[in-house]
């Protein structure tokens, strides 16, 4: 993964609420078994509206998207952060996340930065105001900025920390197998198993 | 291990004992802690990048005996033994097969009879059990909460995680106790409570929480319906519900294939009954639900917590204070082609389903054949009945419920993820409207241009013989009315 510090470019104002994964992406587009190319799949149902503002030219090449509260609910599917970041997005705005896109948002590298309503709604009028002002996400000084305006914004330490280093997760729990030895050694031995396969006791049930 | 509390220790809730006992490692100065997954689910879906990851770095899984994979979102529930008709559905079931085949991993295929939803798949086999740690790539993995395990839906960077390392760093989630008492009336069921949690609480309620259904009426539930509770305990937001075990979660449990026998049985039951909730336990919030005055409940709007009692109204946003709500709750009933004021029981349907994770196991079908046996189905509008897992069809199939079903001109399907989420061929045609026993009413959900409403089997059955949204209750009176 990339190391991260901070992201200049265009942002689009997303003037909704609840933009959930399916809305992300729909459905149909989780059949590929790749991990790229997605970026046509985003946001696929809205953009058929020409008025759509990722259609609207000014917003062309755009790295950072502000959404209303409840961004990315719904259903776990990485493709989300995938088809924001194939798309060309670098970092995420809300003032809330669903829980699963913002743990995935922070292992690929894309940056979920919240922060307060009423700073969603000033950065929304900032750039309705001036469409293509440059803003910059700040992640070392943990702050959005546009023109004027500069406003806080949250992530939880250790994601900031790892996209700031690169780093990648299995590597750093790897450091960690003996305590997972240790742990598995003392596993009960009734826990479930998947393997061997087992037949039911009582066989007939059907 | 034991886990009883050590006098002078503080109670604790079922979410901390079940945590407590999986803590690997114990994060310090902000990083979280490592817990360990006694079982991971795989799908086709949210895997083929995980096992490509692990190729690229020359990682093993770990714990192969740990790990089962089913054939369930692509799969088509028509004409099974057919080649998949659609490319890249094929392509995606044979990258499972091939990636299990490869790493070890027990698959269970299209026409095999373990094959299904898989949040169905793992209860039906007892590998679903109290007290473990359950993830998958799927957000409706809470549904094994209702054994009182601890079941989380996971991203593809997290499945490969968990493939490699049997573990996952997580921050420990706050607790929410969502009490439930009274007594249900005869036609709402564990589908209407949640329906109605997650209005009171909305779709972000619960983020940050594992949720604890408690109280009379959650005790009250067979394993299928704290299943459908716990399945959507997503929809408000929080990755987890969970129902603490007793002796109806025993019986279930007791006799499946993968359920520990002899001794191992004893111990287990010895410590499952170590994990609910201490008395004065302390939770972070609480949420108090009546059961004895809900009624069947039904979503008029494109998110899981724009619903209400099926004999209301469609609300007038003009009535909402919050902002953002009221702005949703626009958007909504234009997409959805409502106009305020409307009784949900004048709204016309086009199709129904019955089926997906939250209620597609053996009583929600019972439930709906118990309905529409001897009936037939409102002209023009499409019916289709898909059960949870291959086994689910079998059993439904010794007892006659096919024969209701189709008599009833229904399709019966074959198992699987099905109109859910439409990846397959069972979708809705642009402007389509459903009565779905599903857990998501989003935009273009079961197809693009598709109108949800979320209900009960029960309510999906008087719904597909009346033609219009309806309880079980408007066909008693229906027929009291033609009595009279």
């Amino acid at each position: 993964m990339d190391k991260i510090t901070t992201v200049t470019g265009t942002a689009v104002p997303l003037r909704r609420s609840n933009v959930d994964t399916d809305q992300i992406i729909p459905a149909v587009f989780l059949k590929r078994v790749t991990k790229t190319g997605f970026e046509d799949a985003l946001f696929f149902a809205w953009r058929q509206d020409p008025e759509f503002v990722l259609n609207r030219p000014e917003f062309a090449g755009a790295r950072i998207l502000i959404a209303g509260p409840d961004f990315g609910t719904g259903s776990s599917r990485e493709h989300a952060v995938w088809a924001l970041r194939d798309y060309g997005f670098d970092v995420v705005i809300s003032s809330r996340f669903g829980d699963i896109f913002r743990g995935n948002a922070g292992k690929q590298g894309l940056v979920a930065a919240q922060i307060a309503y009423e700073d969603v709604e000033r950065l929304w009028e900032t750039i309705e105001a001036e469409p293509g002002i440059a803003v910059t996400v700040d992640l070392v000084e943990r702050t959005v900025g546009a023109g004027a305006l500069t406003v806080p914004f949250d992530i939880d330490d250790y994601t900031r920390w790892r996209l700031l280093e690169g780093l990648d997760d299995i590597g750093l729990t790897l450091r960690d197998e003996n305590a997972i030895a240790e742990f598995e050694s003392h596993r009960e031995a009734w826990r479930p198993k998947t393997l061997p396969i087992r037949e039911p006791a009582e066989s007939g049930s059907l | 291990m034991t886990t009883t509390i050590p006098t002078g220790e503080r109670p604790r809730t079922l979410a901390e004992k079940v945590w407590a006992d999986h803590l690997v490692k114990k994060g310090e100065a902000g990083t979280p802690d490592l817990i360990y997954i006694d079982l991971h689910l795989v799908h086709e879906v949210t895997s083929p990048q995980a096992f490509d990851g692990l190729r690229l770095a020359g990682r093993p899984v770990r714990r192969p005996d740990l790990t089962i994979a089913t054939e369930d979102h692509n799969t088509p529930t028509l004409a099974i033994d057919k080649p998949i008709a659609d490319p890249t559905s094929r392509t995606q079931i044979e990258t499972l097969r091939r990636n299990a085949a490869e790493f070890g991993i027990r698959l269970h295929s299209l026409g095999d009879v373990e094959q299904g939803i898989v949040h169905v798949v793992g209860p039906q086999l007892g590998l679903t059990q109290p007290g473990i740690t359950v993830v998958c790539g799927d957000s409706h993995t809470s549904t094994h909460g209702a054994f009182g395990a601890m079941a989380f839906g996971i991203g593809t960077s997290e499945v490969e995680h968990v493939l490699a390392t049997q573990t996952l760093p997580l921050k420990p989630f706050k607790t929410m106790a969502i009490n439930v008492e009274g007594s249900l009336r005869p036609g709402v069921t564990a589908k209407d409570i949640i329906l109605a949690v997650i209005a009171k609480i909305g779709t972000g309620g619960g983020q940050g929480y594992v949720l604890e259904y408690r109280g009379s009426a959650i005790r009250a539930l067979s394993m299928d319906g704290r299943m459908t509770i716990c399945n959507m305990s997503i929809e408000a937001g929080a990755r987890a519900g969970m129902v603490a075990p007793d002796a109806t979660t025993y019986e279930y449990l007791k006799g499946r294939a993968h359920a520990p026998e002899g001794a191992d049985w004893d111990a287990a039951v010895e410590y499952w009954e170590t994990l609910a909730t201490d008395d004065g336990a302390q939770f972070d919030a609480e949420v108090f639900i009546d059961a004895d005055t809900l009624e069947p409940f039904v979503t008029w709007g494109t998110n899981p917590g724009q619903g209400v009692s099926l004999s209301e109204a469609v609300p007038d946003p003009a009535t909402i204070t919050d902002q953002h709500e009221r702005a949703a709750a626009e958007r909504a009933l234009e997409y959805m082609d409502l106009a305020p004021g409307t009784p949900l029981k004048d709204i016309r349907v086009d199709a129904v389903f019955m089926g997906s994770c939250t209620n597609s196991r053996i009583e929600d079908l019972r439930a709906f054949a118990s309905i529409i046996k001897g009936k037939h189905k409102a002209d023009g509008v499409r019916v289709m009945v898909v059960p949870g897992s291959a086994r689910v069809r079998l059993e439904a199939e010794a007892e006659g419920l096919d024969k209701v079903i189709t008599e009833f001109g229904a399709e019966w399907r074959f198992a699987g993820c099905s109109m859910c989420l439409g990846m397959n061929p069972d979708q809705l045609a642009p402007g389509e409207r459903c009565a779905s026993t599903s857990n998501r009413n989003f935009e273009g959900r079961q197809g693009k241009g598709g109108r949800t409403h979320l209900v009960s089997p029960l309510v999906a059955a008087a719904t597909a013989i009346r033609g219009t949204l309806s309880g079980p209750w408007d066909l008693e009176a229906a027929s009291q009315a033609e009595g009279n």
